[in-house]
């Protein structure tokens, strides 16, 4: 039996495979997290590019740039599907759960390297699908599917009949595989990997949220992907009539369907962001967490309960009174576990030593803006008040303020967070603040306006509007070329950095950076804990 | 330049709005600038403004003004500089749950409210007119089902731009032909679609319901004033989902009884009521 020596393990060497293994065959960790952060920084592009031409267009009435306005609407639905599909989930679950999860608990690595090899490699493929759906046929009116990100029938069956649609449903089945394997992957390690004496109740909250939201998609991406399964058969000439009335079905089974996956989704989306912010203002504030079992039960309450209250999307659509008075009282219960997290926040940092670094105000500005996306949620909870204001504006504000600046202030607080930890080298702070200053602003301008125009009943997915809404609506668009210009910022930081490469040490953010990763090497080596952490009583919370 | 000078004004508004007086816009259309709903035309839409802005808007207001300044005075108080030794704090059994319980009040002051807006707006009360309301791609049908014999079933198209200019309408809100009922009349509308989903709205109605093939989805309304009120469809129905206005006229009881009898027109010598129409939509 051969005797494997430190030498071949030891931290001393890396043993890398070459270039094409490494990064094609890879069933590290680290890497496939970053190979899920380039991916989710290229679908960024393309989301941002689709997002960019809408706002160009909404800049004033008339219609400016969508002159075959079909495409307007493939625009909306490509925007919100690459959008969610492979720019957050990527980022937030694929690439900072990949890199810091094992680290956190204590893990040498995931607990099946190569499913989780599988998990990245299907999301190329899906991304492919859905953009060759573009410039497929998607219905009489042009290529492309433009029925929008929630895919409702008919038009979505008997409305868009070319396979621009079929290609989108392959594309997000493979997606819908992807992120399940990738569920089963964090559950089974985090709950079998953690390092000795780091019990359930002493691991990172970060890994937490993971862990609620590696079960939420578990839970709902296969009432998707069998909606999507519903849908492709009702497609088939002479196939099924799940959502034909004319056949005994009913196209709002599948809007329940749709959200019953659907609202489970935006907390996938935000709870891994709530983890990286937890640490981050731990971190800056010296202080470990404050009331981390409440932060911790409250994720899995706003888990829990986000399974319950996903017809409040649907309050215009006929339902029984009662039935939306259910819904109703259901949703603002999911504002009392959002505000024990908002609350805790701030009292971690209360008592602490706040230093103001790039990741710190990403932070705060999330906290903050996240707060202003849910008492509009509360708002829009309620069903007599939703009925003004579904589909229209305050509905994309809303939803924009807990994604766009929720999950993507999480995204660049954890991305400016763990860079040097990452990747070894650390960046210019102050053009790392221009991209902040300029995002933070840049999307205020977008979305703010939005709230008034959605109350003065401007409707959503319009290629052209009343001159009535002119005047926010160009308003909205100098905040998208403030932004575009942010982008561009966050493109010079990045490439700044690593090309000056200015090495940072082990633990560079000093005091209050507690959790396992700033133990090891920046970046971490190849393999790490070949000897576990022991997590003594003490420690943490 | 017309933004610069508008922007003082803004600044104002947004005031006003956070202490929940949010714009006070007169038109039965949307008014450009204006931060607030249309102004209401119905009773629920009374009501929904009014738990709008009363409650609902204090209250939200008031909990992100509490988080801002709360978050300005920790960050003044508790950087690095003025409190350089950081407390070791973890826990505050009596805090976390007054933050607990305190937003289960608030919120449990709120649901009364909500529920009995919900149920104003959703209960029908006894109508006194029935209206069937179709869509289709991409325009509407209105039918006055009672009224069969007087008044045919019509289609309201959008008004292209020159045409919606010389009938002294907004493009893309006014149609060829608005739907006509009397005001102080509760009004029953029926709601269905020929193919794809498409969904009635009235803003100043409070009034927004989707229709979809295969049901009959009902709601309604009481026009509480004569006028001419515009709507768009709120449902993605395809290609020209934005091209499908709504276009309401209000009258009174008399006016309409004489548009019936006239089978669907104001004046005997015009079939369709556009003039008439016209003339009544400017304010």
């Amino acid at each position: 039996m051969a005797v494997i020596g430190a030498d071949d393990t030891g931290y001393g060497h890396d043993d890398k495979p070459g270039f094409f293994a490494r990064w094609f065959y890879s069933t590290n960790h680290k890497d496939i997290g970053t190979l899920y952060l380039i991916f989710a920084i290229f679908s960024g592009i393309v989301g941002g590019y689709l997002s960019f031409m809408m706002r160009l267009e909404l800049g004033e009435p008339g219609v400016q740039i969508f002159e075959d306005l079909h495409t307007y609407n493939v625009f909306v639905s490509m925007h919100g599907l690459i959008m969610i599909f492979f720019m957050v989930m990527p980022a937030v679950i694929g690439g900072f759960g990949n890199w810091f999860v094992p680290i956190m608990i204590g893990a040498p690595d995931m607990a099946f390297p190569r499913m989780n090899n599988l998990s990245f490699w299907l999301l190329p493929v899906a991304l492919i699908c859905l953009l060759i759906s573009f410039f497929v046929p998607g219905s009489a009116s042009g290529n492309g599917f433009g029925g929008g990100w929630v895919m409702y029938p008919p038009l979505s069956t008997t409305g868009s009949p070319g396979p621009s649609f079929d290609f989108i449903i392959i594309g997000l089945l493979a997606a819908g595989f992807s992120s399940i394997f990738g569920a089963i992957n964090f559950i089974t390690t985090i709950l079998n990997m953690r390092a000795p004496g780091m019990t359930i109740h002493k691991m990172p909250l970060f890994a937490w949220s993971v862990l609620v939201t590696a079960a939420l998609l578990l839970l709902a991406l296969p009432v998707l992907a069998a909606a999507l399964f519903m849908l492709l058969t009702d497609r088939i000439e002479g196939g099924t009539g799940f959502f034909d009335p004319a056949r005994g079905g009913d196209p709002e089974m599948f809007q329940h369907l749709f959200w019953f996956f659907g609202h489970p989704e935006v907390y996938i989306m935000i709870l891994p962001a709530f983890g990286i912010v937890s640490h981050v203002v731990s971190t800056f504030s010296k202080k470990p967490i404050f009331g981390y079992l409440g932060m911790a039960y409250a994720m899995v309450a706003i888990g829990v309960v986000g399974f319950v209250v996903w017809a409040h999307h649907m309050y215009t659509v006929g339902m029984d009174v009662n039935l939306k008075a259910y819904f109703l009282a259901a949703t603002l219960v999911i504002a009392v576990p959002t505000g024990v997290k908002i609350f805790s926040w701030l009292a971690t940092m209360w008592g602490g030593s706040i230093r103001f670094t790039i990741p710190m105000m990403w932070a705060i500005a999330f906290i903050f803006l996240f707060v202003i996306g849910g008492v509009t949620g509360v708002v829009l909870a309620n069903a007599g008040i939703d009925v003004a204001l579904h589909d229209t504006y305050y509905v994309v504000a809303h939803f924009h303020y807990v994604l766009s600046m929720g999950a993507v202030f999480g995204i660049f607080c954890g991305f400016t967070y763990w860079f040097g930890k990452m990747f070894g080298v650390q960046y210019n702070k102050w053009l790392a603040g221009a991209h902040f200053w300029t995002f933070f602003i840049g999307v205020n301008l977008i979305f703010f306006p939005q709230h008034f125009l959605g109350m003065q009943g401007m409707p959503r997915r319009y290629v052209d509007y009343p001159e009535e809404f002119a005047y926010f609506n160009s308003i909205s668009t100098m905040g998208a070329y403030l932004t575009l210009a942010s982008v561009v910022l966050f493109f010079v930081w990045l490439a700044e950095a690593l090309i000056v490469r200015r090495k940072v040490e082990d633990n560079y953010w000093g005091e209050g950076a507690n959790t396992l990763e700033w133990t090891l090497s920046s970046p971490p080596p190849y393999h790490q804990f070949n000897q576990l952490p022991v997590i003594k009583d003490d420690d943490g919370h | 330049m017309r933004l610069i000078s508008k922007l003082g004004l803004y600044v104002s508004a947004l005031g006003l709005s956070s202490l929940g007086l949010s714009g006070l816009a007169l038109a039965a259309q949307p008014k450009d600038g204006s931060i607030g709903f249309q102004e209401a035309a119905t009773p629920v839409m009374e009501r929904l403004v009014a738990f709008h802005n009363g409650p609902v808007m204090w209250i939200i207001t008031a909990i992100t003004i509490f988080v801002l300044a709360l978050m300005i005075f920790i960050m003044v108080r508790f950087n690095e500089k003025a409190n350089p030794v950081p407390s070791k704090t973890t826990h505050h059994v009596a805090l976390e749950i007054a933050w607990t319980i305190l937003p289960i009040l608030i919120l449990l002051g709120m649901v009364g409210p909500s529920m009995k807006l919900l149920y104003m707006q959703d209960r029908l009360p006894e109508t006194e007119m029935t209206i069937k309301v179709t869509g289709n791609t991409w325009y509407w049908s209105y039918e006055y089902p009672e009224m069969a014999d007087q008044v045919e079933a019509f289609d309201s198209l959008l008004l292209e731009k020159p045409d919606a200019k010389a009938a002294g309408k907004p493009y893309l809100l006014g149609t060829d032909a608005p739907l006509v009922v009397p005001v102080n009349t509760k009004v029953k509308v029926l709601v269905t679609s020929n193919n794809n989903l498409h969904s009635f709205a009235v803003p100043a109605f409070g009034v927004k319901m989707d229709a979809v093939p295969g049901r009959l989805n009902e709601t309604w309304f009481e026009v509480l004033r004569e006028g001419t009120f515009y709507g768009q469809c709120s449902e993605l129905c395809g290609v020209k989902h934005a091209y499908m206005p709504i276009e309401v006229q209000a009258v009174s009881k008399s006016e309409f009884d004489k548009w019936v009898r006239n089978g669907g027109a104001f004046t005997t010598n015009t079939a369709q009521n556009s003039a008439a129409a016209a003339s009544a939509a400017p304010k």
